[in-house]
Order: structure tokens, then C-alpha cells, then sequence
């Protein structure tokens, strides 16, 4: 990448003339010299055996311009690109730059601070400092440490111990179609502290596609204090010709627990990272995780959690849906430290595939270096089960309808999961729609 | 209403059937006994039109139409029925969804009006008390974690909601205890009229002190090797299956 890593430090140097506290520049200079340093990953590397990032690293990705002139999206225009509720909390970005405009924020409780990343650093740097990088250091990490040096904007969320923050707070990335060519680099930081109860909902989608791809390198750091207990949901509807990268480092104190959701139907490439890491007794770690693609997409999850301390769970079930010719990938990694003795780890993961040209490929890998635990994997990658779709079609339902139905019900199991209604939901509907189109309402 | 002329069919290698021949007509009740494995499921599923099975030889004509040439969804839109020996489980489908859908496509192919989830409703309630069924049963996935007897319940609720021409009950029977075998079989008489009709496949005769049937016909190895009255299922009851196989 020769010519793009010139390119990409000539970029760097042009963005960082100005602003910012004192070690910001030296945390981001660190980050583009480990971006160059690393290169992109191939499928040489273990981690992306399975998914090349090729046409990734083949281009050039700009600089996401800044909006000149109005906003060009509405409220509704956003409504309806994006499950939304008038009761979540809303910051909404278009291009990775904030849109005060587009977004409500104003009712939380007093202590609990949720500002764009932008203000943080002017606000509380020694805050920001004390926390950004720390989980997400980008060691080893490509494009955790692009996004540290080209991360413009972001979301910092502060939950003091024992607050509770009810509604969601809900994180909309848009991009429209002066993000054609742009990389786009969200950062959010989560501190939750003991106690404390929050839920995330951070949504990505775009106004359509624009022929030139852009790429969503999205990275969040998430601290789970004691007894605190964090809910993220992550939906992933970007165009089907952009990238989507997602990296989300968790660390989880004792009790706590961390329940994460990702959603993914968009995007040419996209790969989901959700890392976690069990840090003190008894914590709980749930992951679970739906993806549906067609045609030529390619899909692709990690997770890797990290036992760490005594009698903690973690739970793990993703399925995916996969039509045309599109692949998925599902790589679950579980480490069990000597001293995590107890531990209860399952992970599952199911793939259903609709069509011939379809593929999935799955790795469990489990290290487990304490004696007494109890950990599990299973996968299965099957097609529509025939008995169900004659038992259905000998009932007078037609044969699509019935293909309709038991595929929406194999996400409906996952789908399940999700504890907040609205956003439940709007998911079910969306996933019926994609499987049924003309068949009938709706549950 | 249906005519089965020298039937043959195979699964595989394996000849099955080997020429079943067999007329029912508006308002009657027949019997369909015989030892297991003589190919009395296999029967009924190639009258429902389960794929798996290729018929080699025959005909069957359902109201003056090639039955073996509708896909299966165009049987039971035509008002054929076939309560399953082994009903499927379809976890993530709630009964309600499923009946409503089934219902109003075969309303939709036959015309007439389809109906709003409210006035289903309406209808269910009625349709579970002839089974005694609770409605919470309509919440739940389809037969996914049902008990044996919650299964055969089900499968007449469905019957009593799509109100067939030909239900065709594959021991509908087995596996029920006596409470449970007297409200099934009040809800098939219930749904009896003039111009429909029930086969009724069973292993055993207690069901048919229930459902008393107009003819009785014993399978065995593929070929009804005995036809009679609702008396031929009490003497074989008595005599056992072996004495038909020596009697064929
Ligand atoms: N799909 C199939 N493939 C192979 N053999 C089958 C299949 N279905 C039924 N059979 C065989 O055909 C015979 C008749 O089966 P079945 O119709 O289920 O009998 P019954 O219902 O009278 O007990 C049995 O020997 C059974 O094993
Ligand atoms: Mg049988």
C-alpha cells in the first residue's frame, strides 16, 4: 500500500494543523505510524483467513468533506432511514460530522454526560484522555488504529455509578451521497460505572448507494463497571456497495454484565468485531447476533471473549441468513485464564442457506486453561427444513409463502432477544418484509 | 368424491404400495387398518402429496381431477386434509400466524373474503372448544415442545378451521388416553356433514367405537387385502393381524 499509505500521511498531516488538547496529537501520530507499520490484513493473517479486505485497501478512502450550506436530511428523512423512537435519546451524524440539528438529547438525567466526542475533548480532555485508546489501543489491530488517527468526530457517554439511564441512547450514522469515496471513522467511548444501567442502539445506514464506495470503520471502547450493565445494539444497514468495519472492546468488572446485538443486512464487505473481557468475578457476557445477505455480500463476525476471573457466563448465539451467492463468516474465540475457574461459556451459531452459491464458514476456537469449566460450541448450517415447508404447504399455504414463513422464523428466534420493543420490533418487520414481500401483514 | 385406481408407488428402491384400488363417496366414513409398515402412512401422504414418494403406476381422481398432478398446497386449498401421524414442529411460527395464513389462502383460492386477525380470532374461539383447547395454545409455536396428545389435538383444531371435503386422520389414535381419544373423536363427528368425507387410518379399533365408519379395509404389504363392514374391524380385533396375512 505504497501509494496509499503516502497518500493517507499526506491526509493525516492536512487534518491535524490545529486544535485539540496536548496529547491528542501524540496519541494519533502513534495510531497512523502503527496503521502504516501494520498494512491491511490478509488472508494470511488468522484473524481474515475467511474475509479479504482487498478491495478495501486497494483504494484511496478521502476525507469525509465537511457540510457546506443547510442540512441536507430532514427529521423524517432520518425517520425513515433508521428504527427510531420519539422516547430514545438521539445524536445523529451524516458523513461522520455531528448534526445538532437532527438530534434530541436534552432529557437525561443531570450527572449522566452523553456529548459528541468533539466537545469531550474541549470539555473534560482530562476525561477523554484517561479513557480514549485505552480498551481499543489498535495494537495488532489495523483498522482500530486508522480509525484513532482519523476518527473526526464521535459520541462520549459518561454513566456515574448507580445512575440509570432508561430510554436508549440511540447513535445514527448516515451517509448520503457526499460520502462516495470517503472514509468515515466514529469513535465512541462508553464509561458505565458501578452500577450504573445503560443501553446503546448505534445505527448505520445510507441515503442510497452512489456507485463509488465509501467505508465505515466505526470503533467503540465500552468500560462495565461493577454491577453495571450495559445493552448495545449494533444495526448495520449500510449500502450494498460500501465497507463496514466494527470494533467494539469491552472490559467488564465484576457482576456487570454486557449484553450486545449486532444486526447486519447491508454492505458490500462487513466485518463485526465485539471483544470482550471478563475482568471480575461473576460477570455475564451475552452476544448474540443476526445477519441476512444476498447477492455478492460478505459478512463476517469475531468475537473473542476473554475469561479473565472466576464464575463468570457468556453466551453467544448468531445466525445468519444467506441468499444468492453471498458468504458468511462466524469466528468465536473464548479464552479461559488458569484462574477463571468456573466458567460457563456456550456459543452457538446457525446458518441457514436459501441458495445453491451461498457459503458459510464457521471457527470456534476455544483456549481454556482452567480445569474446571464448562464450555460448549455448536454450529449447523442447514436449509429449509422439507418436512415443515409440506407440513405448511399441505395446510394450503403456497410453497413461497411457506419458504416466507419458516425463514422469518429461524430469525425470529434471534431476533427474540432484543429487549427493547421498539427497536424488536421494527427489526421483525424489516426481516419479515425482506422474506414475505407481498404475503399477507405483519405478526 | 375420490377414486384410487391401482396404485403403486416406491420411496427409493422400495416398492410400497402395490396397487391400492379404493372409492370413497360424500358422507362416508372409511377405515383404513392393518399391521405397521404396510404402507397405510405412505398412503395417506401420497393423498396429501408429500414429494418423497414416486408413484410407479395408478390413478387418483379427487372430485373428477388428477390429484397426483396439484402440488400439495393445491390439495388442500381443494379441501383436502391430512392430520399427521407425526405432526411438524415449526419453532418461531405461532399457531396463530400459521391458521390465519393457511386459512385465508385457502379462502383466497377459493374466492372468497379473507379474514382481519380479529375476526379469526373470533372464529378460533369457537374452534377450541370443540377440541378443548385453551388459547393460549394459539400463542405458542407451532407443536414445538407439545406433549404427544397437545399434537393430535392440534391437528384437529386445524381440521376444524380449514373445514375439509377429505380429511384423512393418520392415527389420529395413538399415543391419546381415553379422555383425550373421546374429544378428538367428537370433534371429527362434529365436522361431519352429508357432502364430506373421512378416512380414518388406524392401528387399533378403539377409535372407531368413537367414529363408527361405513367400510372397513385392511392394508397389508401394500395391497387392501380385505374390505368389509364396521364389524370386520371387531374381528380383527380378535383375531389379530395374522389372521388377515394368512387370509391374503
Ligand atoms: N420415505 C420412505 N423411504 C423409504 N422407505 C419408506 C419411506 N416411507 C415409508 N417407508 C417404508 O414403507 C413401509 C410402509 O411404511 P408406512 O407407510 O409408514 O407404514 P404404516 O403407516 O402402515 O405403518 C415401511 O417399511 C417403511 O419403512
Ligand atoms: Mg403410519
Amino acid at each position: 500500500m505504497n501509494t496509499a499509505r503516502t497518500t493517507y500521511e499526506q491526509a493525516f498531516s492536512a487534518l491535524r494543523a490545529s486544535g485539540g488538547p496536548s496529547w491528542l496529537p501524540a496519541l494519533r501520530r502513534e495510531a497512523m505510524d502503527r496503521f502504516s507499520a501494520l498494512g491491511f490484513p490478509t488472508t494470511r493473517n488468522e484473524d481474515w483467513h475467511f474475509t479479504s479486505v482487498t478491495p478495501i485497501a486497494e483504494r484511496v478512502f478521502k476525507v469525509a468533506p465537511t457540510r457546506s450550506g443547510p442540512a441536507t436530511l430532514s427529521p423524517a428523512d432520518v425517520a425513515a432511514l433508521v428504527i427510531g423512537d420519539p422516547d430514545w435519546h438521539r445524536l445523529v451524524f451524516v458523513n461522520g460530522r455531528f448534526e445538532a440539528s437532527l438530534s434530541a438529547f436534552a432529557g437525561l438525567p443531570a450527572e449522566v454526560r452523553v456529548t459528541t466526542l468533539a466537545e469531550a475533548l474541549k470539555e473534560s480532555p482530562e476525561f477523554v484522555a484517561e479513557h480514549l485508546g485505552k480498551l481499543a489501543s489498535g495494537e495488532g489491530q489495523t483498522f482500530t488504529a486508522f480509525n484513532t488517527a482519523f476518527a473526526q468526530d464521535g459520541v462520549v457517554i459518561h454513566v456515574p455509578g448507580g445512575e440509570v439511564v432508561e430510554a436508549p441512547v440511540h447513535i445514527v450514522h448516515i451517509a448520503d451521497a457526499q460520502a462516495a469515496g470517503a472514509g468515515i471513522h466514529p469513535r465512541l467511548l462508553v464509561v458505565a460505572e458501578a452500577l450504573s444501567r445503560l443501553t446503546i442502539i448505534e445505527s448505520f445506514a445510507s441515503t442510497g448507494s452512489f456507485g463509488a464506495a465509501y467505508l465505515t470503520n466505526a470503533v467503540a471502547e465500552i468500560e462495565v463497571g461493577n454491577g453495571a450493565r450495559v445493552d448495545h445494539y449494533k444495526i448495520q444497514r449500510e449500502s450494498t456497495d460500501a465497507f463496514h468495519v466494527g470494533t467494539t472492546q469491552v472490559r467488564q468488572g465484576r457482576d456487570s454484565m454486557y449484553h450486545s446485538f449486532s444486526y447486519a443486512a447491508g454492505a458490500a464487505i462487513s466485518r463485526t468485531n465485539v471483544y470482550t473481557q471478563l475482568a471480575g468475578e461473576n460477570g455475564e457476557t451475552r452476544l448474540n447476533g443476526l445477519y441476512l445477505i444476498d447477492g455478492t455480500q460478505h459478512a463476517d463476525h469475531q468475537t473473542f471473549v476473554e475469561h479473565l476471573a472466576p464464575g463468570c457466563a457468556s453466551r453467544e448465539l448468531y445466525k445468519g441468513i444467506l441468499d444468492g451467492s453471498s458468504h458468511g463468516v462466524f469466528n468465536g474465540k473464548v479464552y479461559v485464564d488458569p484462574v477463571a475457574q468456573k466458567t460457563d461459556g456456550k456459543q452457538t451459531n446457525h446458518a441457514l442457506l436459501l441458495s445453491e452459491h451461498a457459503r458459510v464458514d464457521t471457527k470456534p476456537q476455544l483456549e481454556i486453561f482452567a480445569d474446571d469449566v464448562k464450555c460448549t460450541h455448536g454450529a449447523t448450517v442447514g436449509r429449509l427444513d422439507e418436512d415443515a415447508l409440506f407440513y405448511m404447504k399441505s395446510r394450503g399455504l403456497g410453497a413461497e409463502n411457506a419458504r416466507a414463513l419458516l425463514t422469518y422464523a429461524f430469525a425470529a428466534e434471534v431476533l427474540e432477544t432484543i429487549e427493547v420493543d421498539a427497536l424488536r420490533e421494527g427489526l421483525e418487520a424489516l426481516a419479515f418484509a425482506r422474506f414475505t414481500q407481498s404475503f399477507g401483514e405483519q405478526h | 368424491m375420490l377414486k384410487i385406481d391401482n396404485l403403486h408407488a416406491t420411496a427409493g428402491d422400495k416398492e410400497i404400495l402395490k396397487g391400492i384400488s379404493l372409492t370413497v363417496n360424500a358422507g362416508e366414513v372409511h377405515a383404513i387398518m392393518g399391521p405397521n409398515g404396510s404402507g397405510k402412512s405412505t398412503l395417506a401422504q401420497i393423498i396429501a402429496g408429500h414429494p418423497g414418494y414416486v408413484v410407479t403406476a395408478g390413478s387418483v381422481i379427487y372430485e373428477g381431477k388428477d390429484l397426483l398432478a396439484m402440488p400439495a398446497e393445491e390439495r388442500a386449498q381443494a379441501g383436502v386434509f391430512l392430520a399427521f401421524q407425526y405432526p411438524i414442529e415449526i419453532p418461531g411460527v405461532t399457531n396463530a400466524y400459521f391458521f390465519r395464513s393457511a386459512y385465508n389462502e385457502v379462502r383466497k383460492a377459493n374466492g372468497k373474503e379473507e379474514l382481519d386477525p380479529i375476526e379469526f380470532l373470533d372464529l378460533m374461539e369457537k374452534k377450541l372448544k370443540l377440541v378443548e383447547m385453551d388459547e393460549a395454545m394459539l400463542h405458542r409455536s407451532v407443536n414445538a415442545g407439545f406433549s404427544g396428545g397437545e399434537k393430535k389435538r392440534n391437528e384437529i383444531l386445524q381440521m376444524a378451521v380449514l373445514e375439509p371435503k377429505l380429511a384423512i386422520l393418520d392415527e389420529t389414535d395413538s399415543g391419546l388416553d381415553i379422555d383425550a381419544l373421546r374429544v378428538v373423536a367428537g370433534g371429527v363427528n362434529a365436522l361431519r356433514r352429508p357432502d364430506n368425507a373421512t378416512i380414518v387410518v388406524t392401528h387399533y379399533q378403539r377409535l372407531l367405537n368413537y367414529i363408527v365408519p361405513d367400510f372397513v379395509h385392511v392394508l397389508a404389504h401394500g395391497r387392501i387385502v380385505m374390505s368389509g363392514g364396521k364389524e370386520l374391524a371387531l374381528e380383527l380385533e380378535a383375531r389379530g393381524y395374522d389372521w388377515v396375512k394368512e387370509a391374503a
